[in-house]
């Protein structure tokens, strides 16, 4: 197999701006002020809907596209100012996979391989091993001769992936690498692209729509929205804690924690005359996830607890969980400020009356 | 038919072959760089140079209007110079070339420009030079469209050959006039035009042939 490589580089983002001519007239702001460090070695997930500059953010580190104020830096250097030769150079240690694979149809998947190797000019006789070498990390032994057309989806992306490698880059960049795939065959390549961040150690910079590819591969992710980063943290901080309301609607679409229609039609913001329910949002987190608190809120205090929606899974190592409750209105405070004692993270959604 | 005939059949079919393999070489020559440039130098584009993308657009243009009958004619004292006489098989193939040239480039432009703009990214993106970016994804990326595209232009040039006459060109076109139109030997002009037929299509099927053998786009039997 090849090589250990443990260099990953770190990219970094400086009041980042990009406005765009628009067709017609005036300028649209693909990205204001965007200031992020993406530590070397990590995997980093970049979330946002569709239009909040995800693409252009990513297609500044490998100068794709220049940036109209601020800077970005991979390994120290430059990108936005450097030289047409020396941007050539900085490519060449930064590999880049696509959601449409971009594989050139006339090429097998060794000719795909190989091409960023011919582009380098690296002597034809050091090929061959490499791009072999790079065919069977990713499992396509038996497909090298093939043309793009013959394969899968998934096959596809794993050719993009052994040939965003091919010249050992410090960094890769997936651009919703898995948006046109299955979720199993999702899993699949988001394994791989955790294996080569492993055994490799290079950064992983990645951009999806999708919360569950952020749980399943970030350690560090960063919501963006409308060209400005909202929020950003470990992947596991930001799901424990989710400040922004971008982030919050991202989590509950993967934590399927969402309240049933048949609340969620008659949840108001102000708690009404008369009787009625607080809906409260817990979040659990770290050793009190697994916790009776509930049971215990019940036996302690004599406050009934509905259980309308919830769900308990892993980010790393530590459990993770959301619960959406109701109490009688009147002892919500009460109910919310034992939960906060014991270390969980409470949020009032509404009442019904 | 007599023995005569049959040789002034083969002749005229050699000349014809003869005219539209030069004509057609040199105007791949000519015109594949032109067609690659045509495309790579629009606005936004590899080699992005709007203004001469404009003229050399407006050139092409202007060749391409020009009906045959009238280019070959026009440009006798081009012909002298390029092919030391304006007259006989030889000196048709200014003409027939100058025809060619961007009705290829056209034609290759289109193809060039039909390739995957993600293509052209992701060859950036490792850091190719627009060079490398032409040769190693541009071209063969479009291969199957540019031979579709000189498959045309050999078509052409076939029926353009015909013309050429008109400068002593010979070949087959000639043929047909002098001897079926002007003699009044139907069997001539019929035997002309079955030949052609027969040239356009096995030229047409060679073309296809190989359009498909470069095109690895579909998967279907290789056999293998
Ligand atoms: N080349 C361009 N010219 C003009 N506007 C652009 C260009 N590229 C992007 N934009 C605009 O910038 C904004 C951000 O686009 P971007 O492609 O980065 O979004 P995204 O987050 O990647 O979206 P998606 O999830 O749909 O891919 C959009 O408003 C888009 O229209
Ligand atoms: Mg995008």
């Amino acid at each position: 197999m090849a090589e250990k490589q443990t260099t990953g580089a770190a990219i970094s983002f400086a009041a980042l701006g990009k406005s765009f001519e628009k067709k017609g007239s005036g300028q649209v702001m693909a990205l204001e002020d965007v200031s992020l460090d993406v530590p070397a070695g990590t995997i980093t997930g970049i979330i946002g809907r569709s239009g909040a500059g995800k693409s252009t953010l990513l297609r500044m580190v490998n100068g794709l596209e220049q940036p109209t104020t601020g800077s970005v830096t991979v390994a120290g250097h430059d990108v936005g100012r450097a030289s047409a030769a020396k941007l050539r150079h900085i490519r060449r240690d930064v590999g880049m996979i696509f959601q449409h694979f971009n594989l050139l149809s006339s090429r097998t998947v060794y000719g795909n391989v190989a091409l960023p190797l011919e582009i380098a000019g690296v002597p034809s006789a050091e090929i061959k091993p490499r791009v072999d070498d790079l065919i069977a990390r990713v499992g396509l032994e038996e497909l090298s001769r093939r043309y793009p057309a013959e394969l899968s989806g998934g096959q596809k992306q794993r050719v993009g992936i052994a040939r965003a490698l091919a010249t050992r880059p410090k960094v890769l960049l997936s651009d919703e690498a898995t948006s046109a795939l299955d979720p199993e065959t999702t899993q699949t390549v988001l394994k791989l692209l955790a294996d080569i961040n492993r055994d490799l150690g290079l950064t992983i910079l990645l951009i999806t729509h999708e919360m569950a590819v952020v749980r399943d591969i970030a350690s560090h992710v960063a919501v963006i929205d409308g060209g400005r980063i909202v929020e950003q943290g470990t992947t596991y901080d930001v799901f424990a804690d989710p400040k922004h309301s971008t982030t919050r609607s991202f989590l509950s679409g993967i934590t399927g924690v969402t309240l049933p229609s048949f609340i969620a039609d008659r949840l108001q913001p102000e708690r009404p005359q008369g009787a009625a329910q607080e809906v409260i949002r817990i979040t659990f987190a770290g050793r009190h996830a697994t916790d009776p608190m509930l049971a215990m809120l019940t036996s302690e205090l004599g406050i009934a607890v509905n259980i309308l929606a919830g769900a308990i899974e892993e980010i790393g190592p530590h459990p993770f969980g959301n619960l959406l409750v109701s109490v009688e209105a009147g002892r919500g405070a009460e109910a919310r400020a034992y939960l906060e004692r014991h270390e969980l993270l409470t949020e009032v959604l509404g009442y019904v009356g | 038919m007599s023995a005569n005939l049959i040789n002034m059949l083969l002749e005229a079919t050699l000349q014809t072959l003869y005219m539209v393999a030069i004509s057609g070489a040199l105007g791949t020559i000519f015109g594949l760089p032109i067609g690659v440039y045509l495309a790579v130098s629009q606005r936004g584009e590899l080699l992005s140079s709007p203004a001469v993308n404009k003229v050399l657009g407006l050139v092409v243009n202007a060749t391409r209007s020009v009906p045959f009958i009238i280019l070959v004619v026009a440009i006798i004292p081009f012909t002298r110079l390029i092919a030391g006489t304006s007259i006989g098989t030889t000196a048709a193939i200014v003409p027939l070339t100058i025809a060619a040239v961007p009705f290829i480039a056209r034609l290759v432009e289109n193809a060039i420009r039909e390739v995957d703009s993600g293509l052209i990214e992701a060859a950036r993106a490792m850091g190719a030079t627009p060079l490398q970016i032409i040769r190693k994804v541009l071209i063969p990326e479009a291969l199957p469209g540019i031979t579709l595209g000189l498959t045309l232009a050999v078509v052409s040039l076939i029926g353009y050959s015909a013309m050429v006459g008109a400068v002593g060109g010979e070949g087959l076109g000639d043929l047909g006039i002098r001897y079926g139109y002007q003699r009044f030997m139907p069997e001539v002009m019929l035997a002309v035009v079955v030949i052609l037929i027969v040239l356009v299509q096995q030229v047409q099927s060679l073309g296809e042939g190989l359009a498909r053998l470069v095109d690895k786009r579909a998967p279907r039997n290789r056999g293998r």
